[in-house]
């Protein structure tokens, strides 16, 4: 135990070259230490709750692999789950960068399949090739205007921004419930609260290759490239991660602190926005629908998104994949559902698992971190 | 509007508040115990709907309300351990491992209740316990002293942890180890024990909070807590980190849900108004941060995590 922890140090010089070699090897390996241990530790969770409901893990976990992975239609149905997860993900990096916790993605997905709507409807017969940018720049406007109002709040007002957020979904929810109960109702529905079906002009046209996956799943990797640019290859980015990294300094420094936040919830809005926009025009029905139950309209991706980020490493690159395990487990858990009669709701739970064991194990990372650098420059 | 305005519904108003806030309450008052050591604990709503669950199924299983009550507040105190040890071991970013906490609550309520219960079998609530004498004072004892004894527990709760926070060593511990870690330590306090300590009371009033509201509305259903424990955490911030004010917090919120509620049965809102009738609290919630936040200042080691060695 103890030898466990004293290797970073050890004043031995002939210890710590020979611990050199396993050093170099490790050293790459670290980043991958907070997702591996996290994915370990939730199957493991996940296997009791599965054992607990008296359910066999490995076909469980079969199920949830097959049903995610297995053939083609089921990968494009991971990419379509994927969509959103990718792009609130996105936006979640951005935020969480800056030292701003974003948890109204799901507010801000509704925001922006509001407007969005809103355009398609009073702007019907308007082409296709134009009508389908504009709805998705309206998602992008109202989930970044979703986000900014927290973003103004917590920096003009000091208004914690977790709590905000959080209201700001419930705001956004009750709205919605609003909206398509009396003025976008549907035409003599009452009991089923959507809209009418949405002009055709909007219709995120399908990808080739015979799958439902649409187009909003190259705008989901659009996204996630100029991401990646705003973060880490424009002075913007800069500023942003300057204020995350340390508000007191970036302000001594003479940079904008509070104009940051409102931008970097603004920005990370707009992603989630441009979410909400491809759930309602990339949908089979292509209407906007209510929250009804765990099924509604937002997936839960507002939440799941922040598993996605977390797990990509707050990188918006490494949300791509990210987003295709997280979707991979959600369309593997209808499978999970019809297979061995185990609720979907298992993942979400997961989910909760996932994002506290790659919290957790950032100490862990911290640690061996310092352990592997202690190698660099000799025996020193 | 008018029918709103009369004594009876007035009372009746007033009463249900009282009601409607015991979670809110419950919840806030464990919260500020934890936010007052230092830890910010996110997850109460994931404990909250944990206790729900708890309670409502050991309720309906044994026929006991007391027995539900009682699990709810033990599965608490092992979400406690759990935070405890995230937090002030595993030094967890505190925002987000509570966000886990509440996804993790939110799907696994839902999976067991599809699993174990399915249909939402209504549970007997618990009976109310009026006050002799006090209760037949004309409208203040109905509004007052005609509550069951969940309610009358809440509110006991108040000067109870107000003592313990400002009259007790504990207290002064807990206070000292919220503001400045290091000098605490310096004069001996266990601060990541105290800590441990609080985080798990906190849980504690979490999973009653959320069994006092399962047993309110006596049902189970997904996502039942709807943002209360997400409230109830502002009501901390709002409350100042202060006992008395807290509860008059949980008070305001436990009226105007009352006030929603009663304007519904009455029919002075319908249908499409009703839900943005339903935005009132999550409104509220941000106006009164806007207007408490920069007059008040919280603990100064919030979400700070504490290791000796630096």
């Amino acid at each position: 135990m103890t030898a466990l922890a004293s290797p970073p140090r050890s004043p031995d010089p002939s210890e710590a070259a020979e611990h050199a070699g396993i050093r170099r090897l490790l050293r790459p390996l670290v980043g991958l230490v907070v997702p591996v241990s996290a994915v370990i530790a939730a199957l493991a969770v996940g296997a009791i709750m599965l054992l607990a409901l008296g359910a066999n893990p490995l076909s469980g976990y079969k199920a949830l692999f097959v049903g995610g992975f297995g053939s083609w239609d089921n990968l494009a149905d991971t990419a379509i789950k994927a969509m959103p997860l990718m792009l609130v993900g996105v936006g979640i990096s951005i935020a969480f960068r800056t030292g701003v916790i974003n948890i109204g993605g799901e507010g801000q997905i509704i925001a922006g399949a509001i407007l969005s709507t809103v355009v398609a409807i009073g702007l019907p017969d308007v082409p296709r090739p134009v009508l389908v940018p504009l709805v998705l720049l309206a998602g992008a406007v109202g989930g970044g205007i979703w986000g900014a109002i927290p973003g103004a709040l917590k920096a003009y007002a000091g208004v914690n921004e977790i709590l905000s957020t959080i209201m700001m979904n419930i705001v956004a929810a009750q709205f919605l419930s609003f909206l398509l109960q009396d003025l976008l109702i549907e035409e003599g529905a009452i009991r089923i609260q959507q809209t009418e079906r949405l002009s055709e002009n909007a219709d995120l046209p399908l990808l080739p290759g015979g799958t439902r996956l649409h187009l909003g799943f190259l705008i989901a990797i659009l996204v996630a490239v100029l991401g990646y640019f705003l973060l880490f290859r424009s002075s913007l980015g800069v500023r942003l991660r300057a204020v995350g990294h340390n508000p007191d300094a970036s302000r001594y420094a003479g940079m904008a602190v509070k104009k940051s936040i409102v931008q970097a919830l603004a920005f990370s809005g707009a992603c989630a926005g441009v979410a909400g926009a491809i759930l309602v025009f990339g949908s089979e029905s292509h209407r906007l629908i209510g929250e009804g139950g765990a099924a509604g309209f937002t997936q839960n991706a507002g939440f799941n998104g922040i598993v996605t980020a977390l797990f990509g490493g707050l990188h918006p690159l490494a949300t791509v994949p990210a987003s295709f395990l997280f979707g991979g487990l959600l369309t593997g858990g209808i499978e999970l559902q019809r297979e061995l009669q185990v609720p979907a709701a298992l993942i979400v739970a997961l989910n909760g698992v996932v994002v506290v064991f790659v919290v957790a194990s950032f100490r862990l990372r911290g640690r061996l971190q310092s352990w592997v650098d202690a190698g660099r420059g000799g025996g020193a | 509007m008018s029918e709103f305005f009369t004594v009876s519904v007035l009372v009746a108003t007033l009463a249900g508040g009282i009601r409607l806030a015991t979670p809110f309450l419950l919840a806030a008052l464990g919260e500020t115990l934890g936010q007052r050591s230092g830890v910010l604990n996110l997850g109460v709503e994931g404990v909250m709907l944990i206790g729900a669950f708890a309670a409502y199924y050991t309720a309906l299983e044994t026929g006991s309300t007391v027995a539900g009550i009682a699990v709810a507040i033990g599965i608490g105190a092992v979400m406690g351990l759990i935070y405890a040890f995230l937090t002030v071991v595993m030094h967890a970013e505190q925002g987000i491992s509570g966000i886990g906490i509440f996804l993790f609550g939110l799907g696994f309520t839902d999976l067991l209740f599809q699993k174990q219960v399915g249909t939402p079998l209504p549970i007997p609530g618990v009976g109310k316990a009026p006050i002799p004498i006090l209760s037949d004072i004309p409208h203040l004892g109905e509004i007052f002293f005609d509550h069951n004894p969940l309610v009358y527990l809440a509110f006991l709760l108040v000067p109870i942890m107000w003592f313990v926070v400002n009259k007790t060593t504990f207290g002064l511990n807990v206070r000292a180890i919220g503001q400045t870690p290091e000098a605490a330590d310096t004069l001996g306090v266990s601060v990541n024990l105290t800590r441990t300590f609080t985080i798990v009371i906190a849980n504690c009033f979490a999973g009653l909070a959320g069994a006092a509201l399962a047993l309110e509305v006596g049902i189970f259903q997904q996502n039942l807590t709807a943002g209360q424990g997400f409230i109830a955490i502002a009501l901390v911030y709002f409350g100042a980190w202060r006992m008395p004010w807290v509860m008059s917090g949980a008070l305001l919120f436990g009226v105007v849900s009352s006030t929603v509620l009663q304007w519904k049965t009455l029919g002075i809102v319908s249908g499409p108004s009703s839900s943005l009738l339903a935005m009132a609290p999550a409104i509220l919630t941000i106006l009164v941060l806007v207007l408490v936040s920069r007059r008040v200042s919280a603990p100064a080691a919030l979400t700070r995590p504490f290791d000796r060695a630096g």
